[in-house]
């Protein structure tokens, strides 16, 4: 009959198929890979003969000249980064706090929740353009604080939508005895549910800082750029991200070496606080 | 005393529950409305110059004639992320097929944190990257290839018309989707593992092989969370300004060919808002912002329709 062959055949053509398929599936992997690890060997072998100890200790030189260092845009950097981690990191956990300790079974709740979960991925750009309308065309002038307001409005969305996921992992029999023992609501939130979710809303709060000291659209109409070193947060303000982006797109050979340099730093600072927010959630 | 403690437990906790309901107010109405009005507002003069319509398809954009229109910007945002997704998509299915169902189980947390990690770098490195190695090397090598391979055939031969520079059509839409793998990556990933082992085994248990498994059991299970996953990969490519910023030449015209130049909604207003000089020209790009806006807000609220509930938890736990 011929049937015990026709089925071997059978089998054989679709242990081949699996097999077509699962290398498809392994060299797509590897395409993938090489890309993304391209980039990584590109900023380290590009960034590292770059770096010395004058690019973080020096301001730039006057353009086109040899030697100088990016003094001002670290310093500007941790400033805009800093009160904008100060702004968005309270608000976001108190609108979670909300969503999740009083508003579960309200609508409008649920309502805001959703919009904000829609915010999470808003252009970063947009802000930008927002912040300049808002804040930077009344004043007449750019200046590091809007930048600031701009990241802040970037990240808000993010910790709120994390802080509200975490405390919704508390038990609620944990709360339950809370009240029980005759604690106020305000009590339980602050000595139970967030004292319980403590290290999950960390893990956000740094995921949100990884995320926006990458930024570098939001900035552009807000704080700007500056040449020199400024600790007014009310002047205009260069950032590393900024800087790369003007460096990169300047004639000089020496401003595309400190733009590499700067790539480096910056995406070893962004991945260090993504470790350590991944570390955090795993010993959690 | 003790009444009086009450009575200001009372208060407190009246208080708090007003304060953070504020707050709550704000990030989730407040915010996005005043971002809405104020988008609106700015855009307005223009709108009001050329016509919601007009604004949208108009395809001149001339600042010295004061003439503006998205159409150019628009096409060009579209024609990126379309070709960014069409890249993308395959390769996040295999990375998650890789990741979930082939790698040895000891190597499951290093690529998972690999693709993770390259996910976090930081987009205008990609920009940099793609200014200094990808364009050189796509003008060099790649382009003069395709148009080796293609030019002279009938449709495709279009495709790769004109001259190699690497600043164009195909070299941003790359990076782009080179820029969204790692995101998507993981959600795919992540949809890929929440399907029940039962269901696996029970295919494994009928004699079926494990790309029959994959096709038949995992990717059907994972199904809305590859459409969630890709929607939200879209809405970033969308919204993504710096990784593109120096690949387009910014250029508005509407690409004929990969190897034209062009620009998109973001990078137009990246590069020209700090020159627009007539109050015309600065809300025309607020038109573009708010074109934009609309999009990946629809974009967005579409996915949260398409999303499983189940799926969010690991993602806020990503902060994705």
């Amino acid at each position: 009959m011929g049937g015990k062959g026709s089925l071997e055949r059978a089998v054989k053509l679709r242990k081949l198929k699996s097999t077509f398929f699962l290398s498809l599936s392994f060299l797509t992997a590897l395409y993938g890979l090489f890309w993304l690890f391209w980039i990584l060997f590109d900023v380290f072998s590009k960034g590292l003969p770059n770096l010395s100890l004058e690019l973080f200790i020096k301001d730039p030189a006057p353009p086109g000249e040899e030697g100088g260092g990016l003094r001002h845009a670290f310093i500007g950097h941790a400033i805009v980064t800093s009160l904008a981690v100060l702004i968005g990191v309270p608000v976001g956990i108190a609108a979670g706090v909300f969503f999740t300790e009083y508003g579960r079974f309200s609508k409008l709740a649920e309502f805001l929740r959703t919009v904000t979960d829609s915010l999470v991925s808003l252009p970063s750009i947009i802000v930008g353009t927002l912040v300049y309308a808002l804040l930077v065309k009344p004043v007449g002038h750019f200046y590091g604080l809007s930048g600031s307001v701009a990241l802040a409005l970037l990240m808000l969305p993010v910790i709120a939508v994390t802080t509200a996921q975490m405390l919704k992992l508390v038990p609620d029999s944990l709360r339950e005895a809370a009240y029980a023992l005759g604690a106020y609501r305000w009590q339980v939130i602050k000595d139970v549910s967030l004292a319980a979710a403590k290290r999950g809303i960390l893990t956000g709060v740094i995921l949100g800082i990884a995320r926006i000291t990458g930024e570098t659209a939001p900035l552009l109409f807000t704080s700007f750029n500056n040449f020199f070193t400024t600790f007014n947060p009310l002047e205009p303000m260069a950032t590393l991200t900024v800087t790369i982006f003007i460096y990169a797109t300047g004639p000089y050979e020496e401003w595309h070496a400190q733009a590499w340099a700067a790539a480096l730093v910056l995406t070893l600072g962004t991945l260090a606080f993504f470790v350590l927010a991944k570390t955090l959630l795993r010993r959690g | 005393m003790g009444g009086y403690k009450r009575l200001k437990d009372k208060l407190l906790d009246k208080l708090v529950f007003v304060l953070l309901f504020l707050v709550a107010l704000f990030v989730g109405l407040l915010y996005p409305a005043v971002a809405l009005f104020t988008l609106y507002g700015e855009a307005r003069p223009a709108l009001e110059r050329f016509g919601l319509i007009g604004f949208i398809t108009g395809t001149e954009w001339d600042p010295v004639r004061e003439l503006f229109g998205a159409l150019p910007a628009l096409t060009g945002t579209l024609i990126s992320t379309f070709l960014a997704s069409l890249l993308a998509i395959p390769v996040c299915i295999g990375i998650a097929v890789f990741i979930s169902e082939l790698a040895p189980k000891a190597l499951k947390p290093v690529f998972t944190t690999a693709v993770e990690l390259l996910g976090a770098i930081p987009s205008i490195i990609y920009g940099l990257w793609g200014f200094f190695v990808v364009a050189p090397f796509m003008a060099e090598k790649v382009e003069p290839f395709l148009q080796e391979l293609l030019l002279g055939l009938p449709v495709l031969g279009r495709l790769v018309d004109g001259v190699p520079t690497g600043i164009d059509v195909l070299t941003s839409s790359l990076v782009l989707s080179i820029m969204i793998i790692p995101f998507m990556a993981t959600i795919v990933k992540d949809a890929f593992e929440m399907t029940p082992r039962l269901l696996k085994e029970a295919g494994y248990g009928l004699g079926a092989t494990k790309w029959e498994v994959i096709k038949d059991v995992v990717i059907p299970y994972a199904f809305p969370g590859i459409v969630g996953g890709a929607v939200l990969s879209v809405g970033r490519a969308l919204g993504e300004t710096m990784a593109v910023a120096f690949l387009t030449g910014n250029v508005h015209q509407i690409p004929r060919s990969l190897l034209d130049q062009f620009t998109t909604i973001t990078v137009a207003i990246a590069n020209e808002f700090t020159e627009a000089d007539t109050e015309l020209y600065l809300s025309s790009l607020y038109g573009l912002a708010l074109i934009l806006f609309v999009m990946s807000f629809t974009l967005l609220a579409l996915s949260k329709f398409l999303l499983f509930k189940r799926l969010e938890k690991r993602w806020a736990v990503k902060g994705l």
